[in-house]
C-alpha cells in the first residue's frame, strides 16, 4: 500500500502516514461491520434455540433489522441525568468501544495482514482490555446512580478476578511459542495449542467469557437484581456503542481464541504465501465457529449468583492455572522443537517423510511435546475435575440434597 | 515532513499528555477527576517508554498502572466518600509546597541545562524508538541471570507478596 | 533528535509535581497518586538513561553486566509501586472504617 503510493510519486513520509492511517480506518471499520451482521446472528440464533423464528420482517431473513434499530436509537432523545458528570459520561461510551476496537491492531489475519506485529502483542491486548474495564468504573461513577454504580462495583469486582487466570493462562501459549508475538505464536503452532494444552485453552476461554459479561457471566447486567448494571442511565446512540462495544468484544474473545489456541490462520495450507485469503477465511471460520460455541452458552444456561462466580475463579480457576502453568513450564523445557532437525528427519524419508509431507515438518518437531503435555493436561483435568466433584459431593451432604444427574430424574419419573 | 520535527512532535504531544495530567492530579479538587489525570498522565509516560524503545515497559505500565494501580484507587475513593459532591481544600501549607516543588524543579533543571553544553553526554542524540537489538528478551535474560538480577527479582516478588497478604489483612473487617 | 535532557527535564517536572500533591494534598489517596507520580518520573529518568547510555546486553561497568540495568530497575519499581498502593490503600479504608476520615491530618493520635 505504502509502495504503491510512493511509486504513484507520492512523499514516502506522506504516504506512510496515508497507508497507516488508511490501515487503521479498515481495521477499525471490520469490528463495526461485522458487529451489525453479528446482531443479526445472534437474534437469529436465539431465536432457533427458543423455538421462535427470529427477524424476519425487514430484508430476506431479517437481515436489515440492525438498520432499523441504529435507525430506531440513533431518533432517540439523548438523556444525561441530572448531577452526572458530564465529560466523564460523555467518554464512557467512546472508551468502551475503542478499547475493544484496539484489539484488532494486534490481531494477525494471515501471515501478512497485521495491523501491528509487536513483540508484545499479547500483553498489548491485556492492556488495551483493562481499558473496557474502565469505561464501565466511568459509566459507573459518572451516572449518579446507585444501580449503576452497584453495577459497577460488581463488574470490575468480577473483571479483575478473572484477569488473573486469564493472564496465567494465556503464558503458557506464550511460553510453548517462545514469543509475545501473536504471529509468532500462530507460527509456533503447526499442532494447535487446544491438543497441547487444552486445560489452557479451556481456562483462556470461561475467562475471557467472563470479561465480556457473557451469559453465564452476565451478572454485570443482571436485569433481574440491579435492573441494568453500569449503563442504567445511558440512552439513544451512547448505550449502542455499549451494546456494539459488547458485542465486538464478544467476538473479539473468540478470535483470540482461534489466534491462540486453535492455530489461527493456520491449518489446510491456508495462509502461505498465495494463499493470504484463504488464511483470513480460515481465521475467520474457527472464529465464527467458537462465536457459535458462545451463542449456545448464552442461551442455554442460567445466569449463576456473584458469589459462586468469584468462588469458581479463586478457589478453582487460579489454582487450576498456576498449577497448569509450572506443570507446562518444567515438561516443555526438555521437548522444546527443533525445526532444523525435523526438517532433516523429513528429508530422510520413510515414516517420518511420509507424516512429514503430509502435515508439515513442524507437526514433526513438536509432535514429542505435544503427547507428553497433552497426557499431563489430560491427567491434571482428571484430577481436578475429581476434586471438584468430591467438593460438590461434600456440599451436598452438608446440605442434606441428594445428588441426583437429571437425566435419571427424568427416568425415574417416567416410570 | 522533516523527521526531526516529527520526533519533536510527539515528544511534545507526550509531554502535554504528562504534565496536563499531572498538573489536573494536584489540582483538581474532585478526587475522581484527580484520579483521571492520573491516568493521562501515565498513559502519557507509557507513550515515553515507546519513545525510549522498551515496548515491553510500556505495556506493563499500562497494565499494572491503568489497568490495576489507578482501578484501586478509583476503588478506595469511592469506598471512602459518599458520591460525588465533597470537594477537597489544600491543606494551610500548601503555600509552601508549592514554592518547595517550584524551588526544586527550578535547582535540577539548572543542574542539567548548566550539565548540558559541549561534550556532554547529556547531549547525546538517539535516534528515538529503534529498537536496540531483541531488547525484552534480554530484559527476561536479565531478570533470571545468576550474574545480573536474579536476586533482587526474587525479594521483590517476595516483597509483593508479603505486601498483598499485609494488605488482606489490614483491610479484612473483623469477624 | 532529542537530547537526553529533554526527557530529563520532563522527569524533574512531573517529580516537583508529584511533590506537590504530596505536600498540599490532605486526602490520604491524592497523596497516594502524588508518590505514584513521582515514582513515575523516576522511571522515566531510569529507562531514558538506559536508552541513552547502556543500550544492548554488551554494556559493562566494572566487570558487571549492566545493559539492561534501567529497564531492570524500573521493572523493580513497578513492583514496588505495586506493594506500596495496595498496603496504603488498605491502610487507608482500614482508618475510613475505625475514624470516618481519610484526612492525613486527622490521623494524629500518636502525636499525644
Amino acid at each position: 500500500m505504502a509502495e504503491f503510493l510512493i511509486n504513484s510519486g507520492w512523499n514516502p513520509n506522506l504516504a506512510q502516514i496515508v497507508a497507516s492511517t488508511l490501515g487503521a480506518v479498515v481495521l477499525a471499520s471490520f469490528g463495526l461491520v461485522w458487529v451489525i451482521f453479528s446482531i443479526w446472528l445472534e437474534r437469529k440464533f436465539a431465536g432457533r434455540v427458543q423455538d421462535r423464528i427470529g427477524p424476519n420482517r425487514t430484508g430476506p431473513y431479517g437481515l436489515f433489522q440492525t438498520f432499523a434499530d441504529i435507525g430506531k436509537l440513533l431518533t432517540k432523545e439523548d438523556i444525561t441525568p441530572k448531577g452526572a458528570d458530564k465529560h466523564v459520561y460523555n467518554f464512557a461510551p467512546i472508551l468502551a468501544v475503542a478499547g475493544i476496537i484496539a484489539i484488532f491492531a494486534v490481531i494477525p489475519f494471515n501471515h501478512a495482514w497485521v495491523g501491528a506485529d509487536l513483540n508484545v502483542g499479547v500483553l498489548y491486548f491485556v492492556a488495551v482490555g483493562s481499558l473496557a474495564t474502565l469505561a464501565i468504573l466511568l459509566a459507573g461513577w459518572s451516572s449518579n446512580n446507585k444501580y449503576a454504580l452497584l453495577g459497577a462495583f460488581r463488574a470490575i469486582a468480577a473483571l479483575i478476578s478473572y484477569e488473573v487466570p486469564m493472564i496465567l493462562s494465556l503464558a503458557v501459549p506464550v511460553l510453548l511459542a517462545g514469543s509475545m508475538s501473536m504471529q509468532d505464536i500462530v507460527k509456533g503452532q503447526s499442532i494447535a495449542y487446544v491438543f497441547v494444552v487444552p486445560v489452557s485453552a479451556l481456562i483462556f476461554f470461561v475467562s475471557q467469557l467472563a470479561e465480556v459479561g457473557r451469559s453465564p457471566f452476565d451478572l454485570i447486567e443482571a436485569e433481574s437484581e440491579i435492573i441494568a448494571g453500569f449503563n442504567i442511565e445511558y440512552s439513544g446512540m451512547k448505550f449502542a456503542m455499549f451494546y456494539a462495544g459488547e458485542f465486538i468484544h464478544a467476538f473479539v474473545i473468540c478470535i483470540l481464541t482461534a489466534v491462540l489456541f486453535l492455530g489461527g490462520w493456520r491449518g489446510l495450507g491456508a495462509g502461505e504465501p498465495g494463499y493470504e485469503l484463504f488464511g483470513f477465511l480460515m481465521l475467520m471460520a474457527k472464529s465464527v465457529a467458537v462465536y457459535a460455541f458462545v451463542m449456545l452458552l448464552r442461551n442455554t444456561l442460567p445466569r449463576i449468583r456473584i458469589d459462586h462466580m468469584m468462588a469458581f475463579n479463586w478457589k478453582f480457576l487460579v489454582p487450576l492455572a498456576l498449577v497448569n502453568l509450572l506443570v507446562v513450564t518444567f515438561l516443555a523445557r526438555p521437548f522444546v522443537p527443533d525445526y532444523a532437525a525435523a526438517e532433516a528427519l523429513v528429508a530422510e524419508g520413510g515414516l517420518a517423510g511420509l507424516v512429514g509431507t503430509i502435515f508439515g515438518a513442524g507437526f514433526i518437531a513438536e509432535l514429542p511435546r505435544a503427547v507428553v503435555l497433552l497426557v499431563a493436561n489430560v491427567i491434571l483435568f482428571i484430577v481436578a475435575t475429581q476434586l471438584l466433584h468430591r467438593y460438590g459431593e461434600a456440599q451436598r451432604s452438608k446440605l442434606g440434597v441428594q445428588a441426583v444427574p437429571p437425566m435419571r430424574a427424568t427416568a425415574m419419573a417416567s416410570d | 515532513m522533516q523527521p526531526e520535527f516529527g520526533q519533536w512532535f510527539i515528544f511534545g504531544l507526550f509531554t502535554v499528555f504528562i504534565i496536563g495530567g499531572g498538573i489536573g492530579t494536584v489540582t483538581s479538587s474532585n478526587l475522581f477527576h484527580a484520579a483521571l489525570w492520573l491516568i493521562i498522565s501515565l498513559f502519557g509516560v507509557a507513550g515515553f517508554f515507546v519513545l525510549l524503545a522498551a515496548p515491553f515497559l510500556a505495556a506493563i505500565q499500562v497494565l499494572v498502572y491503568i489497568g490495576a494501580i489507578v482501578v484501586l484507587i478509583i476503588f478506595a475513593i469511592m469506598l471512602t466518600r459518599r458520591l460525588m459532591g465533597l470537594r477537597e481544600a489544600p491543606n494551610s501549607q500548601w503555600a509552601y509546597g508549592l514554592v518547595g516543588a517550584i524551588v526544586t524543579f527550578a535547582v535540577l533543571a539548572l543542574g542539567l541545562v548548566l550539565a548540558s553544553t559541549g561534550e556532554s553526554p547529556l547531549l547525546v542524540s538517539q535516534p528515538i524508538s529503534e529498537i536496540t537489538g531483541e531488547s525484552i528478551r534480554d530484559l527476561g535474560i536479565a531478570l533470571v541471570d545468576v550474574n545480573q538480577y536474579v536476586l533482587p527479582f526474587i525479594v521483590a516478588s517476595l516483597l509483593l507478596e508479603a505486601a498483598m497478604v499485609g494488605a488482606i489483612v489490614i483491610a479484612r473487617e473483623d469477624e | 533528535m532529542l537530547p537526553l535532557t529533554a526527557f530529563l527535564i520532563v522527569g524533574a517536572l512531573l517529580f516537583c509535581i508529584g511533590m506537590y500533591a504530596v505536600l498540599a494534598r490532605r486526602n490520604a489517596v491524592a497523596i497516594l497518586m502524588g508518590i505514584e507520580l513521582m515514582l513515575n518520573a523516576v522511571n522515566i529518568n531510569l529507562v531514558a538513561f538506559w536508552r541513552y547510555l547502556t543500550p544492548g546486553t554488551a554494556a559493562t561497568a566494572q566487570g558487571l553486566q549492566v545493559g539492561m540495568a534501567g529497564q531492570s530497575f524500573a521493572a523493580f519499581v513497578f513492583v514496588v509501586a505495586a506493594a506500596e498502593v495496595a498496603v496504603g490503600l488498605a491502610l487507608v479504608i482500614s482508618i475510613y472504617r475505625n475514624r470516618r476520615t481519610v484526612i492525613a491530618e486527622d490521623v494524629d493520635t500518636l502525636r499525644y
